[in-house]
């Protein structure tokens, strides 16, 4: 499958504190309306994705961490690996395997991991720290979307 | 003679929530006690209060991000009592059971394709490596694709009855914010065909595996147990979105039927129990003891007396001979249970699509304003209750929940133990195929212990061993 493009996949559940980050930095990239880049928000990754980022060149998957050392971490998925399934859920990396088993096709993934502080209680809107990773990965993203040396036409990263 | 030992498994892999399974061996390295713990607190009742009425439907979607619609539908059902409003206009009763379908068939086939595949075609025992999805598609890439597709149709009927596909605001107090248009109906009955067949396809395929593996099913997990769902008010048909509760104990014989839902706190208590966050509903009537209950697919099978839609009614019919239409106990028939319901929900579909309601008008009934309001309805789960006060000033006072989960927390512990104490019991090694086992039993009723607990974020369930000094020996520790 030929796909282009860039999708980016915001997800995590906004009534639970910082793990709204992912849907969060989402918002913010929609409103920026960038040519070539789609928006999905969702509160998990399911397997239903598989179908929708086959149609893709380039999938950033954007979600709260727990484990980030610094305000957030970007990392190229491993296509390699085929991990198992959660119930109800699945990982960027199952997403990613299920869309070239299922549909034929191979995009590349990436993972943007926004630090959280605030994941203990059912609480709306985002804790300082997080707030503020949230303002920090969301330039990194821009750039990187921006970024012609980066991201090509067909919205791959160059081999 | 060797130490008594606990096992605890961590995390239950394939199953949403945050617990964990504890199994304690005697000194002949018998199962003594095996339990489901739940880690994680509630505190969803808490945080609801406060806000205004109109909201609830919409907020109650962040509980889980896995039935969304149905914590909508049912917080939905509860505000349309707070408004007075007992009977729904056409179009809205309408509106919401199509998402309603959409959402159960979308639920179900991700469970039995996805989560379930790889443990009936490979076996409990097979290699983990081996028994996973990836393993299903290489072998049957047909059987995966379907099940994406088929849960993008029911997004898709969500999509357009809820207006977006997570925090939908279609049902709002009273009715529904939206009909079906023209163009939208045709989109969707130009694949209705198409769901149906791949329906009845994995409808087969379930049947065939619980009756080629009776002897299996009979003894794994299997228990007599009561059961309880909403029914169909007027003749007792399955009706997955509104009716009277009925329970009926393990012959089949009626604890209660015919009764307003809005009256389940004068005959469910919940209990609470020192080990687990979870509460333990039962019937008051029978005491903690032998009140407890199971609710769910299967649940459902054994309460509905007949299913409404000639395919799905076929195959209940063929369920319930397998006991001689006394109430099927046996856990892992569930999955064939939950493929009825899937093909009862695309015929559902289908009737409703070819509905000239769906393009009414009248969206919104009015009433007397009242103080208190209980919704009910059949999650893909089973039985969920959603009850909240009001004040003057439109502000939620109260609320309380019973999900699926919680209903089935007893139910789903006797399945852990039955299974740890035929499997493990006597064992010199515990193998991860055994652990899987105990794995199988909880995943046939499709926990979801966010929903339950409110947990966040990636929710292991585990399983422990520990000896009878409480010193842990043995975990079985997956990847999260």
């Amino acid at each position: 499958m030929t796909a282009g493009g860039v999708l980016l996949i915001g997800y995590g559940n906004p009534g639970r504190g910082d793990d709204g980050l992912g849907p969060a930095l989402a918002r913010r990239i929609e409103a920026r309306a960038l040519p070539g880049v789609t928006v999905e928000i969702d509160y998990q990754v399911t397997v239903d994705h598989a179908l929708l980022i086959a149609g893709f060149g380039t999938v950033v998957f954007a979600d709260a961490a727990v484990d980030a050392a610094g305000p957030f971490y970007f990392r190229k998925l491993d296509g390699g690996v085929l991990p198992d399934l959660g119930s109800h859920s699945v990982t960027p990396e199952a997403a990613l395997a299920l869309a070239g088993l299922l549909f034929g096709a191979a995009p590349q993934g990436f993972v943007l991991g926004l630090g959280g502080a605030s994941f203990g209680a059912m609480a709306e809107g985002l804790s300082p720290t997080a707030a503020d990773n949230l303002d920090r990965a969301e330039g990194f993203l821009l750039g990187w979307l921006c970024d012609r040396s980066l991201v090509g036409a067909d919205g791959r990263l160059p081999a | 003679m060797t130490e008594p030992r606990l096992i605890e498994i961590s995390p239950v892999t394939r199953v949403e929530g945050h617990g964990k399974v504890t199994i304690h061996l005697d000194r002949d390295n018998r199962v003594a006690e095996a339990r489901l713990h739940i880690v994680e607190f509630r505190g969803f009742e808490r945080f609801i209060r406060g806000r205004l009425l109109w909201e609830v439907p919409v907020i109650v979607q962040r509980l889980c991000g896995i039935c969304p619609v149905s914590h909508h539908l049912a917080a939905a059902k509860a505000m349309d009592q707070i408004m007075g409003v007992d009977v729904l206009p056409p179009t809205a009763e309408k509106m919401r059971r199509l998402m309603h379908y959409g959402q159960v068939m979308q639920s179900h086939v991700l469970h039995f394709f996805h989560l379930s595949a790889p443990d009936l075609l490979f076996g409990f025992g097979a290699p983990a490596e081996r028994r996973n999805i990836f393993e299903v598609i290489r072998q049957n890439p047909e059987l995966g694709r379907r099940a994406v597709l088929m849960r993008q149709f029911g997004q898709e009927i969500i999509e357009a009855t809820a207006g977006k596909k997570i925090h939908g605001t279609g049902a709002i107090p009273g009715g529904i914010n939206r009909n079906l248009p023209i163009a939208t109906r045709d989109r969707l009955l130009a694949r209705v065909g198409e769901m149906e067949a791949w329906a009845m396809d994995a409808l087969a395929l379930a049947r065939t595996y619980t009756l080629d593996h009776a002897d299996l099913i009979r003894d794994f997990a299997s228990f007599p147990s009561s059961h309880l769902s909403i029914v169909r008010k007027e003749d007792g048909a399955l009706d997955l979105y509104h009716g009277a509760m009925r329970a009926i104990d393990a012959t089949g014989a009626a604890i209660f039927d015919g009764l307003d839902y809005r009256d389940y706190h004068k005959v469910l208590v919940e209990d609470v129990r020192s080990w687990s966050y979870m509460k333990f509903p039962f019937i008051a009537d029978l005491g903690p003891d032998d009140g407890w209950y199971r609710v769910g697919p299967l649940s459902r099978m054994n309460t509905a007396s007949f299913i409404d839609t000639p395919l799905a009614g076929a195959a209940h019919r063929e369920l319930r001979a397998v006991t001689g239409g006394a109430p099927n106990n046996a856990t892992l028939t569930t999955h064939w249970a939950r493929m009825i319901e899937v093909v009862h929900c695309v015929e559902k579909i289908a009737e409703l699509l070819h509905d000239p309601d769906l393009q009414g008008t009248d969206l919104v009934a009015k009433g007397d304003r009242r103080a208190e309001g209980i919704g009910v309805i059949e999650a893909p789960r089973g039985n969920l209750i959603h009850h909240y006060r009001v004040d003057e000033n439109d502000q939620v006072t109260f609320c309380n929940l019973i999900v699926s989960t919680t209903h089935n927390n007893e139910g789903m512990n006797r399945a852990v133990k039955d299974v740890a104490v035929r499997y493990l019991s006597g064992q010199d090694r515990i193998t991860e195929g055994m652990l899987n086992h105990v794995e199988v039993a909880i995943r046939a009723y499709d926990p979801c212990l966010s929903c339950a607990t409110h947990a966040l974020g990636q929710m292991p369930l585990q399983v422990e061993l520990f000896d009878a000094t409480g010193a842990l020996i043995d975990r079985a520790q997956r990847g999260a």
